[in-house]
């Protein structure tokens, strides 16, 4: 099942253009990586599914991305319920300087979701689905900041689960972690697909090729290729991929 | 030694000079407060904070004037603040940088430049003429809070913008609107930084003469209205100096001012501290 299909779309910054043309197809819970050399817009890609490039005010995008069918770029689009529903992890653990619990409640206080039941009900839920429940039910009220790294990424990953959303965008959320905490939240990764639709960019090659079904391969803004990751690894259509993976480029 | 010096010998040389420099700066500091206080914590007592001056200033207390500097002040931050922090998560958050935030930005701080004497007379010409407040703790609070309004405008645009760009992107990227994010994430994370240049207004308003003596005049009397006219600790402070009232009186009334300022800073700092334990 297509989760989200992209149609001819560009981005331009000011005169440069940022991506060109891109069409694809993301299949629903599945893990899709998009790797390829940093200014590649592989990130520009990302925050075209949740729209945060309308933050950039001389971003320009062009172009159609439907999710479940339905053009987000569209003026009637109703911009904070795509964003609830495409939740988003960055590149740098970047919890709220406030308590563990006020971080994860942060999304359903924006969205107006104050009965106490569900808030308590939210907020188990999604520490348990980043496995961080057993070790922090009892100092809930910890300021998130004092957390290690790892676990603040984890905690940011729950921020954005408690608003359930159906998709997730991670923007190269290991680049700030060591190898091992990489290995626990590739793990995670995992254990998330079973319910979320999961989108990551990743410099890390051996990255995409461990956690994802699906790669696609950015080149200066183009859409190189994209297909199952046991065949762009394997069988590269394109000689610029296979050069990329082979280290040859990049 | 020889010339040219080594230059480990320069940086000895220049490492004390700059200690006597630094000590310099500090002794003057403590001179003034030294000088100021021993002359001004003799004539305090309990008796000069809570009556009323009698005979002018010449005798009995400062009490109406302590009235008059809290009344003028909260007042005019109570003026200024909205305003002041409004028009900086406007330039800050609500517009792209560019002509119309720089020509604010500049008027601004042309406005912090302008000598308080001349701030007093446009007060006295618009709130106390033109519009007939009148010499009034209104029309003072008025000027006052015009006068202290770059300096909020200024410390408050610093402080939103140095919160980290990655607050506002999670609360965007949650769903939360502009709104919800200056208000839950950007100014509280601000609000330290805001305090300090509300704090530093104060500091500004307590030792303000000029504009003050202008607008607000310099009755006695406790006031009554806002249409009252009053007397703050500094223009009484002058009074007593520049008319040969009461020089020892004066000295008290200096105290007051200096210990006051001092309390409200360290206040402040307390407070900043405790809130910044819990923020971050």
């Amino acid at each position: 099942m297509i989760s989200i299909e992209v149609k001819n779309l560009s981005v331009f910054y000011g005169s440069f253009q940022a991506l060109k043309n891109i069409n694809i197809k993301i299949e629903r819970q599945k893990i899709s990586a998009l790797i390829g050399p940093s200014g590649c817009g592989k990130t520009t890609f990302l925050r075209c599914l949740n729209r945060m490039n309308d933050l950039i005010d001389e971003a320009r995008v062009v172009g159609e991305v439907f999710i479940d069918g339905l053009n987000i770029y569209e003026e009637k689009v109703d911009l904070l319920e795509l964003r609830r529903r495409v939740g988003m992890v960055f590149q740098r653990p970047n919890p709220f300087p406030l308590s563990i619990e006020d971080n994860i409640l942060y999304g359903l206080k924006v969205h107006r979701i104050n009965d106490p039941k569900i808030m308590e009900e939210r907020l188990i839920k999604s520490l348990e689905a980043v496995q961080l429940w057993p070790q922090l039910k009892n100092q809930l009220r910890k300021n998130a900041l004092t957390l290690s790294l790892e676990q603040q990424q984890r905690l940011c990953l729950a921020r954005a689960l408690a608003v359930e959303p159906e998709i997730l965008l991670m923007d190269e959320p290991c680049s700030a972690l060591d190898p091992i905490a990489t290995a626990r939240i590739e793990e995670l990764m995992f254990e998330l697909k079973k319910k979320y639709t999961i989108v990551i960019v990743t410099h890390n090659m051996q990255q995409a090729a461990r956690v994802s079904d699906f790669t696609g391969y950015f080149l200066l803004g183009e859409l190189i290729e994209f297909g199952e990751t046991h065949q762009i690894f394997t069988a590269p259509a394109d000689k610029r991929t296979e050069d990329y993976i082979t280290g040859r480029y990049g | 030694m020889r010339w040219p010096l080594t230059p480990r010998q320069e940086q000895a040389i220049v490492r004390l000079l700059l200690l006597f420099l630094t000590a310099l700066s500090i002794f003057i500091l403590a001179f003034i407060i030294f000088f100021i206080l021993r002359h001004g914590l003799p004539v305090l007592s309990w008796e000069f904070l809570v009556r009323n001056p009698r005979e002018m200033g010449k005798e009995g207390g400062i009490f109406s004037t302590i009235i008059g500097t809290i009344v003028l002040i909260i007042l005019a931050l109570t003026l200024a603040t909205p305003l002041g922090v409004g028009t900086a998560i406007f330039l800050t958050e609500y517009t792209p940088e560019g002509r119309l935030t720089r020509i604010i930005r500049f008027g601004s701080e042309c406005l912090a430049g302008i000598p308080s004497i001349i701030f007093g007379l446009f007060g006295f010409i618009l709130f106390v003429t033109k519009l007939k407040f009148g010499w009034s703790i209104l029309s003072g609070s008025l000027t006052l809070a015009f006068m202290i309004l770059p300096t909020i405008i200024r410390t408050s645009e610093e402080a939103i913008k140095f919160v980290p760009q990655a607050y506002r992107e999670v609360s965007f990227s949650l769903g939360g609107t502009k709104w919800q994010t200056v208000s839950r994430v950007v100014l509280p994370s601000a609000l330290p930084g805001i305090a300090t240049g509300v704090i530093l207004s104060i500091g500004r308003s307590i030792g303000e003469t000029a504009a003050v003596i202008f607008t607000a005049g310099s009755a006695l009397r406790i006031p009554d209205s806002l249409f009252s006219s009053t007397r703050t600790m500094s223009v009484h402070f002058y009074i007593l100096a520049r008319e040969g009232i009461s020089l020892s009186k004066a000295y008290g009334t200096a105290a007051v001012l200096l210990i006051s300022i001092l309390s409200v800073n360290i206040f402040t700092y307390y407070l900043m501290n405790r809130f910044l334990r819990k923020y971050s």
